[in-house]
């Protein structure tokens, strides 16, 4: 009832471009910004209700994590157009990157070293964006399986990107970032939350203005069909590599804190197998596809949703939880369905379409 | 002739009855994607749902008994007979049918006109469920698959050719690989009469080459559908009774589907033919590689190689070996 842009003026450009014209979206987004970053740390550093390990392990760090991962991969697939399922590998190239980077320099600020594995990240997904010049829809989405099989393999067999360790693992050393340590075992848990929340809004700030502004355009143009961009003047080779490359740089972003944040120990195979690409890929269609909002609240759905069923069917009903895997499966693929039917768009739809009619209330049209 | 032509001839003939196994999968993509556009991620898991349904239904297990015993606390495992393998395979085809069914009924009916990446994505989902509904429904240990076909090197063929060089023992060829072999292209033959010369056939090729002017033929559109889809659950079945008796009815027999797409990129999305010779490309490209060059960077470039070798071909060709031109209109 208060949802209304009526008597909200705007008197100079910059108000009339900004982010969230309708004010209480603005308050909104404030609202959550400090519930973010002052409640919940300082909920973690009281331990409110107990579990403050658990809960930034099973769910904050996921999510913020995979929440800047989703947002990489929905400028590739939602904003470009160009369907990628070597995500995976991506991340795997961020985590390698960052290894080598920590244990190569001990003295970089880990900051630094997750932006700069981000940038390593960005160089190989351009050169496997290469090919999408010539390969189109289905075709690039298999070519991009190469990148993630390739990258795998290569992870495990060649020995200098695990430091030649006996168990081919990879392990986080600790380090910090202003004297706080954020990775290894004896980071706190507030400390992972935060340096993992900063990277989140960072990269969501730039990706949102990144999409609205001249190359987000061209993006978009090339999504919706690339010859005729090109005719009104679009350059494919550059739009369509710019999107791998920023695309890749969030998802290397999100691959180095997988690994050095929230895994601390990794291997290659298990960690970034194809099944992520798939879950990250489903994180953008659920959320909806070309939305940031969408690939966020697509993050926390699935990441909330199997710590809900687990926690119902093996806490509640005490089932065995191989059944409740399988149900988690059957519950995934049946939501993925339904979603697409109802509404393909996905939960940023939803929401749009809530607050268009939240600002005709209490009117029907 | 050294020992070592010979082990190449070998690496070769396995390759190309490999290929021959993904040509199976991938031929269950391309019946599905000409006559409906759909790129049915899900055809790898149909394999091994058919598959899982047969063991189960030969052995005569309990549906979904581990899921009764949980909510009931009863003790359900097996009905206690055994159901004779050709029954089996036909109750098995039953399934495969209601399930093409069931998905024209409840997924496809309601996703016609959207973008093919969005049916592409819903089936992702179907395998997904899929996948979660076989091990539901028949428990997810790994089940041997016994359908009386011969299994181990072929001892004749062996014995016959060793010593034709110096430290050469013999062709070793799997006597199920060659089984294999002999199916799919009987299987070739009958889906390629079968679409030259039935109506229903000719009614398929109609639909693959222009829906809308099919439909205004008299053509349903939506029987067709459950046509191709029973068709792929058949030619899935096929496929995972093969890979099923070779490696065991598991998980990992839906990432063979995986394998099948290089080869259908290989091939050619819309090409029967394509299929094949994809998959015998792919599958000696990559035992060739794996025993030439692969012990000199470590091994296991089967992980890959089929992939690569897609994409570096697609580079130079865009629509595949056989695909149709892709034209593209403004």
């Amino acid at each position: 009832m208060f949802y209304r842009e009526s008597g909200d003026f705007k008197t100079t450009y910059a108000k009339d471009t900004q982010t969230f014209p309708i004010k209480l979206d603005r308050m909104g987004y404030y609202t959550i910004l400090a519930i973010a970053f002052v409640v919940i740390p300082t909920m973690l550093v009281m331990n409110v209700g107990g579990g403050a390990n658990y809960w930034t392990n099973a769910i904050l760090l996921p999510f913020l994590i995979w929440a800047i991962a989703s947002i990489g991969l929905n400028i590739l697939v939602g904003y470009c157009g160009q369907l990628s399922l070597g995500s995976g590998g991506f991340m795997a190239v961020g985590a390698y990157a960052s290894y080598k980077l920590m244990t190569s320099f001990p003295d970089l600020s880990i900051f630094i070293i997750v932006l700069l594995s981000g940038a390593i990240t960005a160089g190989v997904g351009i050169l496997f964006g290469l090919p999408s010049l010539r390969i189109k829809g289905f075709y690039l989405a298999v070519a991009t399986l190469a990148a993630q099989f390739f990258l795998v393999w290569m992870f495990n067999k060649v020995q200098w990107f695990y430091n030649y360790s006996a168990s081919g693992q990879i392990s986080a050393p600790t380090r910090s970032v202003f004297g706080f340590e954020v990775t290894g075992a004896t980071a706190s848990a507030e400390a992972k939350y935060l340096f993992c929340l900063v990277l989140l809004v960072g990269v969501a700030w730039v990706a949102r203005n990144l999409t609205r502004g001249r190359i987000g355009r061209s993006w978009m143009a090339i999504r919706d069909m690339d010859i005729a961009a090109e005719i009104i003047g679009v350059a494919p080779l550059k739009t369509k590599l710019s999107a791998f490359g920023i695309s890749s740089f969030f998802i290397g972003i999100a691959g180095a804190l997988f690994f050095a944040v929230y895994l601390g120990a990794a291997e290659v195979g298990e960690a970034f197998g194809i099944q992520k690409s798939f879950l990250l890929l489903f994180m953008v269609i659920i959320g909806g596809l070309g939305s940031i909002f969408g690939s966020i609240i697509g993050a926390a759905f699935m990441v909330l949703m199997p710590v809900l069923l687990k926690n119902i069917m093996v806490g509640q009903l005490n089932w065995a939880t191989d059944i409740a895997a399988h149900f988690e499966f059957v519950f995934v693929g049946a939501l993925i369905i339904i979603f697409l039917i109802l509404e393909p768009h996905g939960l940023a739809q939803l929401w749009r379409l809530l607050k268009e009619k939240l600002r005709l209330w209490p009117f029907p049209h | 002739m050294s020992a070592n032509f010979f082990y190449t001839i070998e690496v070769i003939a396995n390759g190309l009855m490999t290929g021959v196994m993904y040509s199976l999968v991938a031929l269950g993509f391309v019946l599905i994607f000409k006559a409906s556009g759909v790129f049915n991620y899900a055809q790898g898991v149909m394999a091994l749902f058919a598959a899982m349904t047969l063991v189960g239904i030969q052995s005569g297990q309990v549906p979904f008994a581990h899921l009764i015993n949980v909510i009931f606390g009863t003790h359900l495992d097996k009905f206690g007979w055994e159901v004779p393998t050709f029954i089996a395979i036909i109750l098995a085809l039953l399934v495969m049918i209601g399930f093409a069914f069931i998905v024209e009924r409840y997924i496809l009916k309601h996703l016609v006109n959207q973008d093919p990446i969005i049916l592409f994505m819903a089936t992702i989902g179907l395998a997904y469920f899929m996948e979660g509904f076989g091990d539901l429904m028949w428990g997810s240990e790994i089940k041997k698959l016994d359908v009386g076909l011969p299994q181990g090197g072929n001892v004749w063929l062996e014995s016959a050719t060793a010593g034709w060089a110096d430290g050469f023992y013999g062709f070793y060829l799997d006597n199920l690989d060659m089984w294999a072999t002999a199916i799919a292209i009987v299987l070739v033959a009958s889906l390629i009469a079968f679409s030259n010369y039935t109506k229903t056939g000719r009614a398929l090729r109609a639909v693959a080459d222009d829906n809308q002017a099919a439909l205004s033929v008299g053509i349903s559109l939506r029987t067709i559908w459950v046509i191709v889809w029973s068709l792929a659950g058949f030619v899935a079945l096929v496929a995972g009774i093969m890979w099923g008796a070779k490696s065991g009815v598991q998980f990992s027999l839906s990432l063979i589907a995986l394998k099948a797409l290089p080869v259908l990129m290989l091939g050619g999305f819309t090409s029967i033919p394509g299929a094949i010779v994809g998959g015998m490309i792919i599958g000696v490209g990559e035992k060739l590689f794996e025993f030439a060059i692969g012990p000199y960077i470590g091994g296991a470039t089967e992980n890959w190689f089929a992939y690569v070798l897609a994409l570096l071909f697609l580079v130079f060709r865009p629509q595949g070996l056989f695909g149709e031109k892709i034209i593209e209109r403004v």
